[in-house]
């Protein structure tokens, strides 16, 4: 046992400590029961984070094992413009571009078999079976197909990203009350008509999840692909060099990279989606 | 009939054009190869010769289906199942830690949800943390696992194991927690006027009623853990398992052993969620409820 160990531990039966009594303690007004809210995970995260140095540096685990955030963080003030080529490389051209050809694809695709049963038919089972088939061991095949570079990791993402987009567009399309069709059929409203103002806005639900799922399957999608062979950068390639070179540092900054990427797309499509769907009982407001 | 007409025929429809494009799609492939080979042995090839030819390349870039087939039934019928050719060897490396996995990944989530259900400030803690851990691209960390344990001597199937158990218990602890609390507050004062324990209203209400929801979240859960257990095995050197192949298949450019690889992930993956419906159809009917 030495100090750093003790304030660790320490620091962490506190804020547990901390934690209990807040989730406990019922706060009057809504304002400060919402900022209580957001501060327990919060707290949570930042015990981790102490508690993760502190056992690295008490113990001295060895920096190949795990290094402390400390370093992670150093390693990564140090070398931000090689990572930000390779969250270029990876995130800007291969996710980006094939995020929305996969998206785009999923979706006219959805709207076809809306239009035609039987093709509904046909892909909805399809659909629902590749969801669960390691899709991301195409990868190879796409290096091979399309080169070490970008555009290779975008079909990966394409073909990762179709059929969540496929399955849930058709799912929200199918979303819409019949007393509501009827209503547009009363205003003779045309199919087109009766499908961007009722259909498509009642189905953006089903859509934003397929959105925020795929932002997710994509990035590991371009990141595991470029295991497979990729230009001198880019998120993957970072990884799998500098573990071969056993500079685990370096590893957990770009993870930490990508890790950011993830979550701040997510956040941006949970945002945009308060903004499209604002009309949802689970958004609206009084 | 009407039951084929509506379900099986137009699956069977889309599979067929879904063959047929491959199909066509393997002379345009396959074609610049064959061209570039004419040339260079100054030889003159008719249309027909040349499209006979693209479909038993042996390195094609697109293989044809039943050349695929073809390599997997010679290396699982064909070999002695010890052998490290044998694709059932492989499929078993893989099998193993995706199971392994699999185990340790929904103990740890239904623990952590029953954690969660019981405890206000590890829910208030934790499930925005475990939320936000579903945005990050976890397999990136898969290699890094691997080697690192390599590095202190820990190989074999616990690596891979563990990338599968990280993935794997996510969604079980999502749906879990979903699952232990859906009983309504009704049903939950009926155990109080019972005069229930917490032991009981959780082994007679709570966890009956969470069980639809594990075996679904365990159907994404096995899921996630082939692919896991896969890509867990690249960084290896490619010793063996279904991603040892892949990568072994795309160093030397053997692409039907990339595809047959692939294949046989596809038919695992598809087997394992199988075997997971037919016990969760199976428990709901012991149940008495009636499997959707």
């Amino acid at each position: 046992m030495n100090g750093w160990i003790i304030f660790a531990l320490v620091f962490w039966l506190a804020a547990w400590a901390l934690n209990e009594f807040l989730s406990r303690h019922e706060f009057g007004n809504g304002k400060s029961q919402k900022a209580v809210n957001l501060f327990i995970p919060l707290l949570f995260g930042i015990t981790l984070l102490v508690l993760w140095e502190g056992l690295v540096r008490g113990f001295n685990v060895s920096q190949i094992l795990l290094p402390a955030p400390s370093m992670i963080w150093a390693k990564l003030i140090q070398s931000t413009s090689l990572l930000w080529a390779d969250f270029q490389q990876t995130y800007l051209k291969a996710v980006i571009s094939g995020y929305i050809m996969g998206c785009g694809a999923g979706f006219i695709v959805a709207i076809l078999a809306d239009r035609i049963p039987f093709l509904r038919a046909g892909l909805l089972p399809l659909g629902n079976f590749v969801a669960s088939l390691p899709i991301i061991g195409l990868a190879p095949i796409m290096v091979l197909w399309f080169g070490f570079d970008w555009q290779s990791k975008a079909a990966i993402v394409v073909a990762m990203v179709f059929f969540p987009m496929l399955v849930n567009t058709v799912a929200g399309l199918a979303a819409t009350d019949a007393m509501q069709k009827d209503l547009m059929r009363t205003y003779a409203a045309s199919y087109w008509q009766t499908l961007i103002k009722l259909r498509l806005p009642a189905a953006m639900p089903f859509i934003f999840n397929a959105l925020k799922i795929n932002s997710t399957l994509a990035l590991i999608g371009a990141i595991v692909a470029e295991f497979f062979g990729s230009p001198v950068s880019g998120l993957g390639f970072r990884i799998s060099t500098e573990v071969g070179k056993l500079n685990v540092d370096m590893v957990w900054a770009a993870i930490a990279i990508a890790a950011l990427a993830g979550s701040l797309s997510y956040g941006a499509l949970a945002l945009l989606e308060r903004f499209v769907t604002f009309w949802h009982p689970s958004i609206r407001r009084g | 009939m009407s039951g084929f007409r509506q379900t099986i025929l137009p699956v069977l429809t889309v599979i067929a054009a879904i063959m047929a494009i491959w199909y066509a799609m393997v002379p345009v492939m396959n074609a610049p190869y064959e061209r570039d080979q004419a040339v260079r042995d100054k030889r003159e090839m008719t249309t027909s010769q040349m499209i006979a030819r693209t479909y038993a390349q042996e390195k094609p870039i697109l293989p044809a289906p039943h050349q695929v087939l073809a390599e997997i039934a010679k290396t699982t019928i064909g070999l002695k199942v010890t052998s490290k050719r044998s694709l059932i060897y492989h499929a078993w490396v893989t099998l193993s830690s995706t199971l392994l996995g699999f185990a340790f990944g929904t103990t740890l989530g239904v623990l952590i949800a029953v954690g969660i259900v019981y405890s206000k400030a590890l829910n208030k803690s934790l499930m925005p943390w475990i939320i936000t851990s579903q945005t990050i691209p976890i397999l990136a960390i898969a290699p890094m696992v691997v080697v690192v344990m390599a590095a202190i001597g820990v190989t074999g199937l616990l690596p891979k194991a563990i990338i599968s158990t990280y993935l794997s218990f996510f969604p079980v602890a999502v749906g879990m927690v979903k699952g232990l609390t859906s009983p309504e507050p009704m049903q939950l004062d009926l155990m109080r006027t019972y005069n229930a324990s917490g032991a009981q209203t959780f082994t007679k209400l709570r966890w009956p009623s969470a069980l639809p929801y594990l075996f679904t979240s365990m159907k994404v859960a096995i899921a996630i853990s082939l692919v896991g257990a896969i890509v867990g095995e690249l960084p290896t050197g490619a010793q063996a398992g279904l991603g040892a192949r892949l990568l072994a298949g795309s160093y030397y450019g053997q692409t039907i052993q990339i595809w047959s690889a692939l294949f046989t992930a596809a038919a695992l993956a598809a087997l394992l969620v199988a075997v997971i419906s037919f016990v969760h159809k199976q428990v709901l009917k012991r149940f008495g409820v009636q499997a959707t």
